[in-house]
């Protein structure tokens, strides 16, 4: 299978889409090492660029990524979902 | 896998044993009101560029300090051959002619009061001219890789350039660090939520404590505004491109650095001592950024993005590189190094490392980059506070 997803790190929570992926396709995820991570079914559009949840994330976990905490789910994260802004906001700064 | 010390170089040797990978005479404003004679002068005698800007007057303190440091540095750079500088008045011209001066290079002080534009204008044309003659008898040299001093910044970072064009200049850093080479990286607010990482490569307490100071102190500065970042960082740009927090646009951002240590924190527009990488105080915004880092010596910049920053330096040749299919077929003409393949996994980093050093030699010997053929000659100086 082609890979649509690329990762930093294995265990990583997200990865990258490398091309605009749709809704309801099912790709494949690579680190950047070339190592298999498993498949993943879309639940929504996701543009190239933008990061897409490889395991379910519940609401107030960490979500990682570079093998480390990147922001906070602010609502529960289904696999195959989107994740952006609208589910994740930052540790550092006041929300 | 190139290894850097296998690159021909060639360069203008200075006095001062620095070398050059571009010969430009500049006309350098010391203030505002000093750019129409600046640009007069530029605009009569071919080979001259005038390097206008907006600051300059009634500044204080550190704020005037950073001044005289960034317009000194610019003249001082390696890249410029000879340098005119024109002020309205004698005392604060002559402070900027006197440090230039110090690399040995040729360099004349004129001011505008008590002389007027025009005949400023007249004066400084003559002395313009028989620089460029000068600068245009110079010939290139090689040199070795040891005497490069060059930056990085990234801009319109996306999810993209932590995963490619970052890494690459990362790849390329650590080659270079283990040649004796200079570098410079800054970014002091957008290393929010990776500063553990730089603090883990400063070489000394003393780096890690002075690195320490300066991010607290301009984390204190936003904050002390009564606002956080949560508006501007990530920018709009970056979250169109996919990255939702400051944490993971800074975890994109330090890939640019590699493995390498850091040798010193510096104030901004400052030279660094000695070879590898050292951290610069500095603003997040490409043209500042950018600016300081020619200040402190780097004659060339790897600049990688990823929605597209189109940022030049008129001094400072600015290498871009970008890992984003879509930049690639929308912005074309602004890209140097193309690292889509990483994307794709045709390439790896050591791959996309190659393409990105044989970029830098060819720009170095003299190859335009996007940003020179485009006329992007951004100069702009960092303003600390406001005037008196």
């Amino acid at each position: 299978m082609k890979h649509g997803v690329l990762l930093h790190e294995s265990h990583d929570d997200v990865g990258v889409a490398v091309e605009d992926l749709k809704k309801g396709s099912t790709v494949g995820a690579l680190t950047l090492e070339g190592k298999a991570a498993g498949k993943v079914t879309l639940l929504h559009n996701v543009p190239l660029g933008h990061k897409v949840a490889l395991r379910d994330i519940a609401k107030d976990k960490p979500v990682i990524k570079y093998g480390r905490p990147v922001g906070k789910a602010v609502a529960d994260i289904k696999r195959g979902a989107h994740v952006h802004t609208h589910n994740v906001k930052t540790l550092r700064w006041s929300v | 896998m190139i290894n850097p010390k296998n690159l021909k170089l060639t360069g203008y040797k200075r006095d001062n044993g620095t070398y050059g990978i571009r010969n430009h005479v500049v006309i350098l404003p010391v203030d505002d009101i000093s750019n129409a004679a600046a640009n007069g002068v530029a605009a009569l005698i071919k080979g001259t560029m005038a390097l206008p800007h907006a600051y300059g007057r009634l500044q204080f303190g550190e704020d005037l300090e950073l001044t005289f440091r960034t317009l000194a540095g610019t003249g001082r750079n390696a890249n410029v051959a000879a340098c005119i500088v024109i002020g309205i008045e004698p005392v604060w011209t002559e402070r900027i002619v006197k440090e230039i001066r110090k690399t040995g290079k040729p360099v004349a002080g004129f001011t505008i009061e008590r002389t007027g534009d025009l005949q400023t204008i007249a004066n400084a044309a003559r002395k313009a001219q028989e620089f460029v003659q000068y600068a245009t008898e110079l010939q290139r040299v090689p040199f070795p890789i040891n005497k490069l001093v060059m930056s990085t910044k990234c801009g319109e970072s996306d999810t993209t350039t932590g995963l490619s064009s970052c890494p690459t200049v990362g790849r390329v850093f650590e080659r270079l660090e283990r040649c004796g080479a200079t570098m410079i990286f800054g970014e002091t607010s957008e290393l929010t939520g990776g500063e553990d990482i730089i603090q883990s490569r400063c070489v000394t307490p003393k780096v890690l404590a002075k690195f320490n100071y300066m991010f607290e102190d301009y984390t204190n500065l936003i904050k002390s505004q009564g606002v956080d970042l949560l508006g501007s960082q990530p920018t709009e740009g970056n979250i169109r491109g996919g990255l939702t927090t400051i944490e993971e646009k800074a975890m994109g951002n330090i890939q640019k650095i590699g493995r390498c240590k850091v040798q010193s924190a510096l104030e901004p527009a400052l030279e660094p001592k000695g070879p590898g990488l050292h951290f610069m105080d500095s603003s997040s915004a490409a043209a500042e950024m950018i600016t300081l880092c020619g200040a402190g010596g780097s004659v060339v910049h790897y600049f990688p993005t990823g929605q597209g920053n189109v940022i030049g330096n008129p001094i400072v040749p600015v290498i871009k590189l970008t890992g984003n299919p879509l930049t690639v077929k929308t912005m074309r003409e602004h890209v140097d190094v193309d690292v889509t393949g990483i994307l794709r996994m045709e390439m790896n980093l050591d791959q996309a490392a190659d393409h990105a050093l044989e970029v830098l030699q060819s720009t170095i010997n003299g190859r335009f980059t996007a940003a020179e053929a485009l006329r992007h000659d951004e100069f702009v100086l960092t303003k600390l506070y406001r005037s008196a």
